[in-house]
């Protein structure tokens, strides 16, 4: 086996060593009854090439080369070459946990300016290294705001990320931790009379998503304002990171639960992304995750180690913050170098050029059906309701290799035939118009809708 | 006393501040393509959510950002530098080629939304490493979602509570005995079980009579690492379910150490219900300075109707597809459907592997750690005499006479160009050193790793005080953690920019 850097000869001569006649001998800690005594039934030994192709083949068997609308938490935007250059150098992508300060300079140093960054772009005080994703993170900031407030129940925006809200439904369930989800309104903005109705005493935190499911920014300041005066902390989700460049930050909230994704991670079917929890410097020992810090060594040199250790669970055990353990150090690696790269400037025109091709997206499609929830801005996402079923839409699209936009009956059925469609700077003009002329021959061959009626459906 | 030094040399390397501290208005090292559509008036669109400045974000040219990187690159030790004998970490050589194939356009540009027909590629490869990792764990279906082997207790234990819940009652507690990771019980109260510690016997293995005692029908499962942390093989394994199973508890693995195992011997065939491996440790899928990793959980038929959503079926028509109906199952444990370019590594690996190749290389993982404990023994205190699989636990007992505690070694250990091994784990052995070479060192290092051992062995006793400053040739040495920690400065701010290191 290619791996394994042993010659017969070395394996009998450290066997001879050891005293053992056998490599059996080593194994005889395990009863006999239970060892296996035949060859697991797995694929046979393959060449590098051989591997090679077979991937190859399952490559071509997804949507290669096809024009992609899809958004919805995942988004494609360009990678510069000189992230997997750079992450690809086995002083980064085989190293373990910068347990050992001394031989880990390069990685904590690395963290500590992820760390420095994800401050900077998002208005918060402090920023752990990073949570497995999106959808994690903010399952932890919520019982994060719980050990914090001393409350339990969270109160949920229904236009938070649908597989988002079903995560934190899984761990909140055994943690005694009520749910309640608060509706959007016509502008798919959170209802805010019904947010004051929802907020109890126990209420620890109000949770949104900004820009939200829809792609709609949320009025941040509002929602604060509410949170805040009923003694409930304010957690927003961050679920389109590009956002940031243009879209003032969450400044009032209190956590912020971040998706790196869009900072130079490939879509790779959904992972590995990488989450980030943010806070405010007074809460920083509630905080899940590791944290990397600056010090001195010894002779006064500057340095970085992991710190504040005693909130985790290899020193407190069943009392830790969390359990997390492995996080997302390599891909948090990728958006740091990513957020490098674009930097103080880049990052706002990337995010110019992303409003810019979801705009005249918009209008291109809402010539023929109807563009929903226009009263509010939005960034580079939009709801797109046709008279037509979306699935079929998105067969005819498929012909033309486009994806076209995510229908939402399957979590909003209440929006009847919609689907939420994304451009980044990735979007040509032309698949937008292509695009479009393909949902709008759909449109012409069939009645006008009863527009009014659904938006009452939404209201609801 | 001049040490003999064979693997490591000094020589120069790169000094690099902060990326903060290099950036200066006006450097760039980016360039959009020329905007197709018109531009937009952002104030217009965004009114007042328009952001108008980025703080301090830097800005610096391509050059600086590739030398910035690859010089701190240059302060961190790897696999690919030598051997990294964390016990526990499973630390292997992580294969080129599982980066080429996870790569590949379709694989690496695929998004989770878009439709199956033009996914059944992707399917494919989570059918096909879900198929390999059952029969390796001997068990009967799989979830491959859960991001990390804490993420997958977590999801275990979550499956272990539905369970019950379906026959009555949660119950109250989790078994765990004294020697395991930190994340069981940490996950256990995540659950909302308390955990009740099951103490180890002389052998360091569980105690089977205090096991008896302790399990009772308030007790949902025993988290069980096998081979422990000690690198022990439970050998009354079948004892151990049957107590659990007689009184309707279940029995969870935590495959941590399943690398001792792979082709040997099933989990499955002795008795446990369900358990969390690591592809990162296990099935060679890179560490990355902490992650991302992978945590499926294989389950026993008794627990399927549990499994979190969705679950990969094949359509009547033979196409794949993911299946969201399931009205006893656990939820979803994150979105879409896992760390998906770890399942490319994984099963790249295993191919490459086959049978034989997983058969060899679990009997080099234990041949190797047989070989270190042998060249060791005399020279550390062996705490546990019982037979080794993985890895091996020795303890500072002999140095500390001379007051030298078993992380003064680890430090003095970089000094000879090796990784230290775990320090102070598991708890069970006071001042412990814990081993795991993995299969992936030729004798020759482990040689080296051997001779380096001693000759640190010998400086305790001659040149005590040498050791306890080590390490003498890294740039920086014995950071100080307290101040880290008392005064915690978490993020570059200008006012607090110091002289570059």
């Amino acid at each position: 086996m290619r791996y394994l850097p042993k010659s017969p000869a070395d394996r009998e001569a450290m066997l001879k060593a050891i005293g053992a006649r056998s490599i059996d001998d080593l194994f005889a800690p395990i009863p006999a009854e239970y060892r296996l005594n035949r060859d697991l039934k797995v694929p046979r030994q393959m060449a590098e090439s051989e591997i090679v192709d077979w991937f190859r083949e399952r490559s071509r068997e997804t949507a290669d080369g096809y024009v992609n609308f899809l958004g919805a938490g995942a988004y494609y935007h360009y990678r510069p070459v000189i992230i997997d250059s750079l992450i690809s150098r086995g002083e980064f992508l085989t190293a373990y946990t910068p347990y050992q300060a001394e031989i880990s300079q390069g990685t904590l140093q690395s963290i500590f300016e992820f760390q420095s960054m994800i401050c900077e772009l998002t208005g918060m005080e402090v920023a752990n290294a990073s949570m497995y994703d999106g959808s994690t993170a903010a399952a932890e900031a919520a019982m994060m705001a719980c050990r914090v407030t001393g409350r339990s129940a969270v109160a949920v925006a229904r236009s938070v990320h649908p597989e988002y809200r079903e995560v934190l439904a899984t761990y909140a369930h055994h943690q005694g931790m009520p749910l309640v989800t608060v509706p959007f309104n016509e502008n798919a903005r959170l209802d805010l009379n019904r947010l004051e109705k929802s907020i109890t005493p126990d209420t620890a935190c109000v949770l949104i998503q900004s820009p939200n499911f829809f792609g709609t920014i949320e009025d941040v300041v509002a929602v604060a304002d509410i949170a805040h005066k009923h003694g409930a902390l304010l957690v927003v989700s961050i679920a389109e990171a590009v956002s940031l460049g243009i879209v003032e930050p969450p400044r009032q909230a209190d956590i912020i639960a971040m998706e790196a994704q869009s900072f130079g991670v490939p879509l790779g079917f959904g992972g590995p992304y990488c989450g980030v929890i943010a806070t405010r410097e007074q809460y920083v020992r509630q905080m899940p995750g590791r944290l990397v810090g600056q010090t001195t060594d010894r002779n006064g040199k500057r340095g970085f180690v992991l710190t504040l250790a005693t909130r985790e669970q290899h020193i407190r055990r069943e009392k830790a913050t969390s359990n997390i353990c492995t996080n997302q150090a390599l891909i948090a690696l990728m958006a740091n170098i990513f957020m490098t790269i674009y930097g103080k400037v880049g990052l706002r025109e990337l995010a110019k050029q992303n409003l810019a091709k979801a705009a005249y997206a918009a209008q291109q499609f809402g010539k023929h059906a109807k563009v929903l929830f226009s009263g509010a801005p939005r960034f580079n996402e939009f709801v797109v309701q046709t008279s037509k079923d979306p699935y079929a839409i998105n067969a005819r699209l498929l012909e033309h290799k486009i994806v076209g936009g995510l229908p939402l009956k399957k979590f909003y059925p209440e929006l009847g035939n919609a689907a939420l469609w994304c451009c980044t700077e990735m979007t040509t003009r032309a698949a937008i118009d292509t695009a479009a002329g393909l949902v709008a021959k759909g449109e012409r061959s069939v009645k006008p809708t009863k527009e009014t009626a659904v938006v009452q459906e939404v209201v609801r | 006393m001049k040490p003999t030094i064979r693997k490591a040399t000094q020589h120069v390397n790169q000094n690099e501040g902060l990326i903060f501290e290099k950036s200066s208005p006006g450097k760039a090292a980016w360039k959009l393509p020329l905007l197709d559509v018109p531009e937009v008036d952002t104030a217009k669109l965004l009114g007042s959510s328009e952001r108008k400045d980025l703080g301090n974000m830097p800005e610096v040219s391509e050059i600086e950002i590739i030398r910035h990187f690859t010089r701190l690159s240059t302060w961190n030790y790897a696999i690919d530098l030598g051997m990294y004998p964390l016990g526990s970490c499973t630390m292997k050589y992580n294969p080129r080629v599982n980066e080429v194939v996870s790569r590949l356009d379709g694989l690496a540009n695929g998004h989770p939304y878009q439709p199956e027909k033009v996914s059944q590629g992707a399917l494919r490869i989570l059918q096909t490493l879900s198929e390999c990792l059952i029969e390796i764990t001997g068990m009967d279906a799989i979830t491959l979602q859960p991001a990390a082997g804490a993420h997958g207790e977590l999801t275990g234990l979550l499956m272990v509570r539905a369970y019950h819940e379906s026959k009555g009652a949660p119950r109250k507690k989790i078994l765990i005995p004294d020697s395991a990771h930190g994340t069981n019980p940490a996950t256990a109260a995540m659950v909302g079980y308390a955990v009740e510690n099951l103490k180890s016997n002389a052998s360091g293995m569980v105690d089977v009579a205090a096991l008896a005692s302790q399990m009772n029908e308030e007790v949902a499962a025993l988290m069980l690492t096998n081979p422990n942390t000690l690198g022990v093989f439970e050998q009354e394994i079948h004892k151990i379910a049957d107590i659990m199973h007689a009184k309707g508890g279940l029995l969870y693995m935590d495959g941590a150490n399943m690398n001792a195992l792979v082709g040997k011997v099933r989990p499955g065939d002795f008795g446990v219900d369900l358990m969390h491996l690591n592809l990162h440790k296990t099935f060679s899928t890179p560490h990355g300075g902490g992650g991302p990793g992978s945590g499926p959980v294989a389950i026993k038929k008794i627990l399927e109707p549990f499994l979190p959503t969705p679950v990969v079926i094949t359509r009547p028509d033979g196409t794949l597809g993911f299946e969201f109906n399931r009205p006893q199952s656990v939820g979803r444990v994150r979105a879409f459907y896992g760390n998906f370019g770890m399942f490319v590594r994984a099963l790249a690996y295993t191919l490459a592997n086959g049978p034989d190749g997983l058969r060899q290389t679990t009997e080099d993982a234990v041949l190797n750690a047989n070989y270190i404990r042998k060249g060791l023994e005399g020279v550390y205190d062996l705490p546990y005499s019982t037979p080794t699989m993985h890895e091996v636990v020795f303890s500072d007992k002999v140095q500390a006479k001379k007051g030298v505690k078993t992380m003064d070694i680890a430090k003095r250990l970089i000094d000879y160009g090796f990784h230290p091994y775990t320090t102070a784990f598991p708890l069970i052995v006071p001042g412990a050193l814990m081993i795991e070479p993995t299969e992936s060192e030729p004798k020759e290092e482990l040689d080296l790793f051997i001779d380096a051992m001693k000759s640190i062995a010998e400086e305790v006793e001659e040149d005590p005080q040498m050791v306890l400053a080590a390490p003498h040739t890294t740039r920086v040495s014995r950071l100080d953690e307290t101040a880290a920690a008392r005064k915690p400065v978490l993020r570059w701010k200008p006012a607090l920019a110091t002289k570059g290191a």
